[in-house]
């Protein structure tokens, strides 16, 4: 879980720093989106690395999942039988949230891919022109979509508030104060992570971005 | 006060058991919740009926025997405290209150509130020990432990293995029972010898058990009547995250 979900989230950084380029202008935005196809060239051919950092996220994806089906399921093997009254978790609100949140983030990411990748989804679905998607994604006329994606990118929040620190702990994190930071670090990276995308769409909606 | 209780009835491990409503009234604010349970088993066995069966020993907060759900909290609802130490002002006149035992595969209900944890005693045989000729108890300053370690590992050593851990964690996982014996002794120079072949052993008999996994949540250590740490856990993380890499377990190695 703590390794494939920290190269899942050094991908959201960068992908993040990516998206803030939108506010560069077009021409820079579509020259950036170009390039992301031409990393590695003359050694590599054109969007081979594209493809090598794709089949290591897909590995990253899919080894998370397993590894949460894994805990999920031992966890409802551990415990047969219910408890007639059960309380929900209350020490850790985003924990509570960690797998029907990473469901509802899995179906964002497929929506996401169809819609911005791929452009099926996407109103005008041009490959050479993303910036002109994503003006065309986030129009105010299209509420429901950017509402789609706050809500994503909110559960995606919790999944990270608890996932770093977790990811920290995983990796042997084992001291009183070191908890503390790590707990902070962790809520801090989130907020700035979840803010960094939605500015972007916030943007669009507002006309600052048109 | 009076009270309305649901408690767990089953009449043994076979049985399929169920939740089963009793009246218990001019409950004293000072009885603690043991007592309240007595005075319940005594109008029961007077009545003729099977009396209700829970763990208990000491009544003092220091033998773990005590293992009562209440209202869906391991040992209710004051922090670091077991069972035995709740007492019924902790309650309003008019509660109902739910008393279930601790639920876990590992932990099969033998009757009523009666749980079977010796699947911690096989964690603790797989290295919660350590080998050295026993005898007289050696003088105290000839081997330094330095305060903070000391400090530590006394924290972790006062586990009492009641098993709320378990009963609180929304994964069923013992870890943090697990960690605070490997704690105690792995910040000691006395654990250092089997430090590494502790740790594997000890989460394989926890995985063998039945005990879901650990997802970090922190359930456990709200629920501890003994305020074991959650870092507790990171800890054999980092042990075990080194003896995987040091092949110890190996012979020779």
């Amino acid at each position: 879980m703590a390794v494939t979900g920290i190269l899942l989230v050094l991908f959201l950084i960068l992908h993040m720093l990516g998206n803030l380029k939108v506010f560069t202008g077009e021409t820079s935005f579509d020259h950036y989106a170009h390039w992301l196809r031409e990393i590695g060239t003359p050694l590599l051919p054109s969007t081979w690395y594209l493809w090598i950092q794709r089949t290591v996220l897909a590995v990253a994806v899919l080894a998370h999942i397993g590894a949460a089906t894994v805990l999920s399921m031992r966890a409802h093997a551990a415990r047969p039988v219910p408890y007639a009254h059960r309380r929900k978790i209350h020490v850790n609100y985003a924990a509570r949230t960690m797998r029907w949140g990473g469901v509802i983030i899995l179906l964002f990411v497929i929506y996401h891919i169809l819609d911005l990748t791929t452009g099926h989804l996407n109103p005008q679905g041009d490959p050479a022109n993303p910036y002109g998607n994503v003006v065309a994604d986030f129009a105010p006329e299209r509420w429901y979509v950017t509402l789609f994606y706050v809500l994503a990118l909110v559960t995606l929040g919790f999944h990270l508030r608890h996932g770093a620190f977790s990811a920290f702990r995983s990796l042997g994190q084992q001291t009183p104060k070191g908890e503390r930071r790590a707990r902070s670090a962790a809520l801090v990276f989130a907020v700035v992570l979840v803010a960094g995308y939605l500015v972007v769409p916030f943007a669009v909606l507002t006309g600052l971005v048109a | 006060m009076n009270l309305t209780l649901r408690i767990w009835r089953q009449r043994g491990p076979e049985d399929k058991g169920r939740m089963v409503t009793y009246q218990v009234d001019d409950v004293s604010p000072d009885m603690s919740f043991l007592e309240m349970l007595d005075v319940l088993n005594e109008r029961l066995i007077l009545q003729g009926e099977e009396p209700v069966a829970f763990d208990h020993d000491c009544r003092e907060g220091i033998c773990g025997m005590c293992s009562l759900m209440i209202n869906g909290e391991a040992h209710g609802p004051q922090r670091g405290t077991t069972a035995c130490q709740l007492h019924m002002r902790q309650f309003s006149d008019g509660d109902t209150i739910d008393i279930e035992p601790w639920r876990a595969r590992a932990f099969p209900v033998v009757k009523d509130l009666v749980v079977n944890r010796n699947a911690f005693d096989k964690i603790i045989a797989a290295g919660g020990y350590i080998t050295a000729p026993t005898g007289s108890a050696p003088e105290a300053h000839s081997v330094p432990v330095a305060k903070n370690n000391a400090d530590a590992a006394f924290e972790s050593a006062a586990c009492i293995g009641c098993g709320a851990c378990v009963a609180a964690c929304p994964n069923g996982s013992g870890m943090l029972f697990t960690a605070a014996k490997v704690t105690q002794l792995s910040l000691l120079p006395q654990g250092q010898p089997e430090r590494y072949t502790r740790v594997i052993g000890m989460v394989d008999a926890h995985d063998e058990a039945g005990f879901g996994g650990c997802t970090n949540i922190g359930e456990c250590a709200a629920a501890c009547p003994k305020g074991i740490p959650l870092n507790t856990i990171g800890r054999l993380n980092r042990d075990y995250l080194k003896a995987t890499s040091k092949r110890a377990g190996t012979p020779g190695s």
